[in-house]
C-alpha cells in the first residue's frame, strides 16, 4: 500500500563479501592491538625491565610454547566451573524472577535478601564457602553461580514487568490466562533484557572461578596464577592471564550469538 | 476475494426483539477512585446501539468515551447501571469472543510477523469457535505480500491494519475501537478511513468507533454520539444523513460541511 514502510535491506550476506565487510570493519581493532603489542615490547627492550617483573610478549608466547600442556590442563577445570556457575546462577536468578513475578510476598520477602547477598564481597564469601564445602570443585561452582546470579534477576524481573498496560488490556480483551500471558508475552518481552544479563554474567562467571581457585585449590587457571606469581614465572603468569580472557571472551561471544539467533526482532521497537 | 471468508456470521435468530441491539447502555454510571478521591467518568448514560451500524463517539477530554467503551468491554467496572452486549453482560461477551477491541497503540507483539500477530487471537483464551483465515484478512487490509514482515519493518498505519486484521480474525460482532488512527498521520488516515468503511460494508460487523477528529466522527459514522464533559454524559446522539458508500470527496460537500458546523457547535457547548 501506499504507506512507506521501512524495510531492512536483504542484501546478499555471502560469506566472501561478509568477511570483506568485517575486515573493513574491525581493521582499527587488530591495529591498535597490534600497535600496543609491539609499544609493549618495544618498552620491555628499551628500558631493559627483567623478565620476572615484566616480561615482553615475545617471552610470553614461549610461555605457551612451553607450558602449553600445563594450561590447558588447568584451563579445563576453570571453564567446567564457569560453565556450570553460569548455568546454575542463571536458572536459580530466572525461577526466581518468575516467582517474584508471580508473588508480590515472594519478591518483598526474598528481594532483600538477594541485595544483601549482593552486597557481600565474593571474595569474602569465598572463603566462608571454602570452609564448608572444602577443596573440591563445587565451592568454585558456587562462587561462580553467585557472580551470574544478581544481574540476572534484577534484569529478568524487568524484563518479565516490561510489558505495557495496553498489551495486557489486549490479552484480558482475548480472555487470556495468566499462564498464557506468560508463556506467549511475558518471556519473549524478557529476553533482551536477560540477555544484557547473561552477557555481564559470561565474563563474570569466570572471575568468580578463578577468585574462587584463588582460596585454597591445586587446579585450576586461578590455581596457576597464584602459583606462578609465588615462584616468579611471569611469562606463564601473563600467558594464564590472557588464557583466562579468552575464556571470558568465548563465553561473551557465543551468548551473543545466541541472543542474535533467539531475537531477530529490536528491542527498540518495544514501547 | 477475502469478503467471502468474511461474510456475516449467521446470526442465532432465536430471541429476534433483543437480537436487533448490538449493544445496551442503560443508566451507566462509572467512577474511579473512592470516597473523596472519587473521579466521576460517566453518570447516567443510556444507549442503544443497532446490530449492523457504525456509531462514532465524540467528545472533549474527559468526557469518558474511551471509558464507556472500556466498559462495554469490560476493562472497566460499571458503579451503577447495567451494559448487555448482544444479550449478555460484557464479561460473557468477552468471553464468547462476541467483540474484538482496536487501541489506539497497535500493541502487536514485536517479535510475531504481521501472520502470526493475526493468529494470536486463536491461539490464546481457548481461541474462540469461529475464524478466519489471517492470510485472507492481511489480504482485506491491503497487507498482502507482507505476511512475515516483523511490526518494526511496518509503517505505523500499516501496524494499525494488522491490529485490524488481528481484530477480525475471531469474526466478532461488534469491533469496538479506540481511536485507532489517532497517532496517525492525515493521509494515512483518511486512507484508513475510507478502508474501515469498507470492510464495515464487506463484514457487517457492528462498529462504535472513539475519535477526537470531527471529520472522522462525520465521515464514518451513521450516527455520532456527542459526549459532554464533567461528568461524562450523554449530549446528543446525533444522525448522519449522507449515503454510503462515503468515499474522501464527501467532505467537501455543503451537507458535509453543515454537519460538521453543527457537530463543533455541539462540542463548544459541551
Amino acid at each position: 500500500m501506499a504507506d512507506i514502510a521501512h524495510r531492512t535491506s536483504a542484501l546478499p550476506n555471502q560469506g566472501i563479501f561478509r568477511f570483506v565487510d568485517g575486515l573493513r570493519d574491525k581493521w582499527p581493532a587488530i591495529a591498535a592491538v597490534m600497535g600496543l603489542i609491539a609499544c609493549w615490547q618495544l618498552i620491555v627492550w628499551g628500558f631493559s625491565v627483567p623478565t620476572y617483573m615484566a616480561p615482553g610478549p615475545i617471552e610470553v608466547l614461549k610461555a605457551f610454547r612451553d607450558d602449553g600442556m600445563t594450561l590447558l590442563a588447568n584451563f579445563w577445570p576453570t571453564l567446567f566451573e564457569a560453565l556450570l556457575g553460569f548455568i546454575f546462577g542463571n536458572l536459580i536468578a530466572i525461577l526466581l524472577a518468575v516467582w517474584f513475578v508471580h508473588s508480590r510476598t515472594a519478591e518483598r520477602a526474598f528481594y532483600p535478601i538477594a541485595v544483601f547477598i549482593n552486597t557481600i564481597p565474593i571474595i569474602a564469601v569465598a572463603p566462608i564457602l571454602v570452609l564448608i564445602f572444602g577443596n573440591g570443585i563445587s565451592p568454585k561452582i558456587m562462587i561462580a553461580a553467585l557472580i551470574c546470579f544478581f544481574p540476572t534477576l534484577v534484569n529478568m524481573v524487568r524484563g518479565l514487568k516490561a510489558v505495557t498496560p495496553a498489551t495486557l488490556d489486549l490479552m484480558r480483551v482475548l480472555s487470556a490466562s495468566k499462564s498464557e500471558i506468560f508463556w506467549k508475552v511475558r518471556i519473549q518481552s524478557s529476553l533482551p533484557f536477560l540477555f544484557a544479563a547473561l552477557k555481564i554474567a559470561s565474563t563474570t562467571c569466570v572471575i568468580g572461578a578463578i577468585v574462587a581457585e584463588w582460596i585454597g585449590s591445586n587446579f585450576g587457571l586461578g590455581a596457576l596464577i597464584i602459583e606462578a606469581t609465588y615462584n616468579f614465572r611471569s611469562p606463564l603468569l601473563y600467558a594464564t592471564v590472557f588464557t583466562a580472557a579468552l575464556l571470558a571472551v568465548v563465553l561473551f561471544t557465543l551468548v551473543s550469538i545466541t541472543e542474535s539467533r533467539l531475537i531477530k526482532w529490536k528491542a527498540a521497537d518495544v514501547h | 476475494m477475502a469478503a467471502t471468508a468474511l461474510a456475516k456470521a449467521p446470526s442465532a435468530a432465536s430471541n429476534s426483539a433483543a437480537q436487533d441491539i448490538a449493544v445496551s447502555v442503560k443508566n451507566v454510571d462509572v467512577v474511579f477512585g473512592q470516597d473523596d478521591k472519587a473521579v466521576t467518568a460517566l453518570s447516567n448514560v443510556s444507549v442503544d446501539i443497532p446490530e449492523g451500524s457504525l456509531i462514532t463517539m465524540i467528545g472533549p477530554s474527559g468526557c469518558g468515551k474511551s471509558t464507556l467503551l472500556r466498559a462495554i468491554a469490560d476493562l472497566v467496572p460499571v458503579s451503577g447501571g447495567e451494559i448487555t452486549v448482544l444479550g449478555r453482560s460484557p464479561e460473557a461477551a468477552r468471553r464468547d469472543r462476541a467483540f474484538s477491541f482496536v487501541f489506539q497503540d497497535p500493541t502487536l507483539l514485536p517479535w510475531r510477523s504481521a501472520i502470526d500477530n493475526v493468529g494470536l487471537p486463536l491461539e490464546v483464551g481457548g481461541g474462540g469457535t469461529a475464524h478466519a483465515e489471517p492470510a485472507e484478512l492481511l489480504q482485506l487490509v491491503g497487507l498482502k505480500g507482507r505476511e512475515q514482515a516483523l511490526p518494526g519493518e511496518l509503517s505505523g498505519g500499516m501496524r494499525q491494519r494488522v491490529a485490524i486484521a488481528r481484530a477480525l480474525v475471531t469474526r466478532p460482532k461488534i469491533l469496538l475501537m479506540d481511536e485507532p488512527f489517532g497517532a496517525l498521520d492525515e493521509i494515512t488516515r483518511d486512507k484508513l478511513n475510507e478502508e474501515l468503511l469498507r470492510i464495515w460494508q464487506e463484514t457487517g460487523t457492528t462498529i462504535m468507533f472513539v475519535t477526537h477528529s470531527i471529520p472522522e466522527a462525520a465521515f464514518l459514522g451513521q450516527q455520532v454520539l456527542v459526549l459532554a464533559s464533567h461528568p461524562g454524559r450523554v449530549k446528543e446522539f446525533m444522525p448522519v444523513d449522507l449515503p454510503y458508500p462515503r468515499r474522501l470527496p464527501v467532505r467537501d460537500t455543503l451537507e458535509f460541511v453543515q454537519i460538521t458546523a453543527h457537530l463543533r457547535q455541539l462540542l463548544e457547548e459541551c
